[in-house]
């Protein structure tokens, strides 16, 4: 089990319905978890990208990304390691706004986190903190002893640092079939 | 408003515009509430588009796929939509693992109560997303000939599956300005990977210095249409080939260098010499597990050679050391150009050492028994002598279909309809209704276990009402054979479950008014086919075979391809 490892995938495809259905089935048949999930409008107009991070062996991630990459409304898929990307999350902390005025040591913990408040109400405030899953997580911990009325974190965000060359492939394919 | 220039229709009539621009004359289905409109619209062009009407929607998606098989052509089935569409999802995930290109056109309830648990709604997009190659639904009008058009390139090009199309009622009923245009390619989709010659060479050096090569190859040759220069490979070469189930009938069978079957119940030699080969050369397969048994052991020895159009398909069981992606019509004449032609005459003896080693222990008392019991073997023999090659068979999925496409002798391609990776079970009646429409001219016999026939007999009526000219051979041993020999072997002989009470078969065909016949000695067998082939009619043939016959030889679930057992 030793060589099971983090991957991110992504994956370019047209923004039809149905398709996050697709590809989560591809994961299900293979009885294969999602660590985390984003979805979003790519650097192309009419171009959307999924990424997707789980946990994998080489070959079996290597597979997987050719099952995507066969779906119809797939243009592209890739799998890179954590090294080979920029990525991150981001996540948000509701706290009752008593323990921000109460307890000294919540201030501390905002301000040494690099984490913004984004919103303070009489009853509660929400902090924002974008970065690594440990650095989001150790937040979380720090805050939880005051009373965390909600949590939540996004799924990863990530960009390649190699070149993805989305526009050469459809570049390519309008050349080809000019009517 | 009705303009003159325009075309305005309603999206049903759109729909059978769209069929029969396709080219598309013969479709399967059952008609029902949400697909009203286009059965509507089917009566009025019922001179140009002939309808089947099945009876069960399952028959339609075989029918659709039987239809596919032997026509080379797409296969259409229609349904309504909850229990309609729900229905053809047997044929549909059949379609998607044995690549046969079929289009489903599926009725859904008004866009507006999408999502309302509307009588007969049922989510078939996302039921049939893991087991199509593409789906849709259509809400709008406009959308009808776009998605139509890209639904059929889609089932065809490429590697070919299934795509559905579920249309909601209210885009049948409203009106547009119709125009069609065929499509010819989708931005987001490859069908066929560029060609690399440099692939093709450096796999033709290999073979070259191959010593011990073999050829396995599968379906991929059909759908290429490729059999021409899949016979010029292998002869060019001279290498000894063999083919897995759904390959079957592509080269003939009686060709010198078509060494049998791969596989489970596949030929003792090509399954042993797997494992003894230097070079391995598959064409249009996918290494499936029935073929490999266990992938630790298999073909460890040899440099892989994989001619494949679907990149999926490369490195997914077996690692390929020299893939050619692309159509294998376009890449086996590049590398049949550039093969050196050799004898392997000691390779090729070990081949026929292994066909005397079966033959013994095997065929010999499956195909000339001398026991009072008819075999299984023995039938396909007999429909051998009387349909020399020629015949389309269509098998249905067990003990019987193993025995077929062993003993059954083909000399033309498109011939072997069966359902090889889902083994549907109640496939091959409603196939047979589909392979005889799509090669009419030709003798299409239907062999059928006890079991699986009674899993879609209701089709009989369709036979019956279309006077379709099917030869049905139900080879009855009263078991759920090919599972009562597992038990037997590895269940301690407990038979859970598989022995059958049957029916009286003739009855129930002569019901259906069709010419019906049961042999259960040897002397009668050889006039019974002989009457079932003359007939020009649907014609009905029970064979009561032997009870506890077993299908061998045989590869163990798990063992490998090389420990294949005689007994």
């Amino acid at each position: 089990m030793s060589d099971f490892k983090k991957y991110t995938i992504s994956i370019y495809t047209e923004n039809n319905i149905g398709l996050l259905n697709r590809i989560s089935a591809i994961f299900l048949k293979r009885h294969i978890n999602f660590i985390s999930l984003s979805t979003s409008q790519s650097e192309i107009t009419d171009v959307f990208r999924f990424i997707i991070v789980v946990n994998m062996t080489e070959s079996g991630v290597k597979r997987i990304v050719q099952q995507i990459e066969k779906q119809i409304d797939v243009i592209k898929a890739y799998f890179h390691t954590d090294e080979e990307t920029i990525f991150q999350e981001s996540a948000l902390y509701k706290v009752k706004s008593s323990s921000l005025f109460e307890e000294r040591q919540i201030q501390n913990t905002i301000k040494n986190s690099n984490a913004n408040i984004v919103t303070v109400s009489p009853d509660f405030f929400v902090i924002q903190k974008t970065g690594f899953r440990h650095e989001t997580e150790q937040l979380r911990e720090s805050l939880e002893p005051f009373g965390l009325l909600q949590f939540v974190r996004s799924g990863r965000i990530s960009i390649t640092k190699e070149k993805m060359g989305i526009s050469e492939i459809l570049n390519t394919f309008k050349q080809q079939h000019k009517d | 408003m009705k303009n003159q220039k325009t075309n305005y229709i309603s999206g049903a009539e759109a729909v059978i515009r769209c069929l029969l621009a396709e080219g598309v004359d013969l479709i399967y289905g059952y008609p029902g509430g949400a697909i009203m409109p286009i059965y509507d619209e089917l009566y009025k062009y019922s001179d140009v588009l002939q309808h089947i009407l099945t009876r069960h929607e399952q028959g339609a998606t075989h029918a659709a796929q039987g239809y596919a098989r032997t026509s080379g052509k797409v296969g259409v089935a229609m349904a309504t939509s909850g229990p309609g569409a729900t229905n053809l999802v047997t044929g549909i995930a059949d379609a998607q693992i044995d690549s046969t290109p079929i289009v489903c056109i599926t009725g859904q309830v008004a866009s507006h109560l999408l999502g309302s648990d509307a009588f007969q709604e049922t989510d078939i997009i996302g039921i049939s997303t893991p087991v199509t190659k593409w789906n849709y639904q259509i809400t709008k009008v406009s959308e009808i000939p776009e998605i139509m058009a890209k639904a059929f390139y889609i089932a065809r090009s490429g590697r070919p599956g299934p795509v559905l199309i579920d249309i909601t009622k209210d885009a049948q009923f409203d009106l547009f300005d119709f125009s069609y245009k065929k499509c010819k390619a989708v931005r987001s989709y490859a069908p066929i990977p560029t060609l690399n010659t440099n692939q093709i060479s450096e796999a033709a050096e290999v073979i070259n210095k191959a010593k011990k090569p073999m050829i396995i190859w599968g379906q991929g040759v059909i759908l290429g249409e490729a059999e021409e220069e899949f016979k010029n490979f292998v002869e060019a070469s001279g290498i000894p080939a063999a083919w897995t189930i759904l390959g079957l009938s592509a080269l003939s069978t009686k060709h010198p260098l078509n060494m049998g079957m791969v596989g489970m119940h596949g030929n003792y030699g090509p399954n042993i010499l797997t494992n003894q080969c230097d070079v391995l050369i598959a064409v249009g397969m996918r290494f499936d597990d029935r073929v490999t048994g266990n992938l630790e052991t298999y073909a460890k020895q040899a440099t892989v050679v994989h001619l494949e159009i679907d990149p999926a398909e490369v490195n997914k069981n077996v690692k390929a050391h020299y893939p050619v992606l692309g159509n294998c019509k376009e890449s086996l004449i590049m590398l049949t150009s550039m093969v050196k032609h050799n004898e392997y005459k000691d390779w090729k003896q070990l081949f026929a050492d292994h066909m005397q080693i079966e033959f013994d222990a095997v065929i010999q008392g499956d195909t000339l028994p001398t026991k009072e019991g008819l075999t299984m073997g023995e039938v396909i023999v007999g429909i051998n002598k009387h349909t020399q090659g020629d015949a389309v068979f269509v098998t249905d999925v067990g003990q019987h279909q193993m025995i077929a496409c062993r003993y059954a002798e083909f000399i033309r391609s498109k011939s072997n309809v069966t359902s090889g990776g889902l083994g549907t079970m109640g496939f091959a009646l409603p196939a047979a209704i589909g392979a005889k429409m799509g090669a009419p001219d030709r003798e299409v016999v239907a062999i059928i276990g006890d079991g699986g026939y009674q899993m879609t007999i209701q089709e009989l009526g369709t036979i019956f009402q279309n006077r379709t000219a099917v030869k049905i051979v139900v080879l009855n041993n009263d078991y759920l054979g090919m599972v009562r020999q597992w038990q037997q072997l590895f269940f301690d002989k407990r038979y859970a479950s598989t022995e059958m009470v049957n029916p009286d078969f003739v009855t129930i065909a002569k019901g259906y008014k069709i010419e019906a016949n049961r042999v259960n000695k040897r002397e009668d067998l050889d006039k019974a086919i002989l009457n079932m082939i003359a007939s020009d009619e649907p014609y009905f043939l029970e064979v009561c075979v032997e009870k506890e016959d077993n299908v061998f030889p045989m590869i163990p679930t798990g063992a490998s391809v090389s420990d294949i057992r005689l007994k």
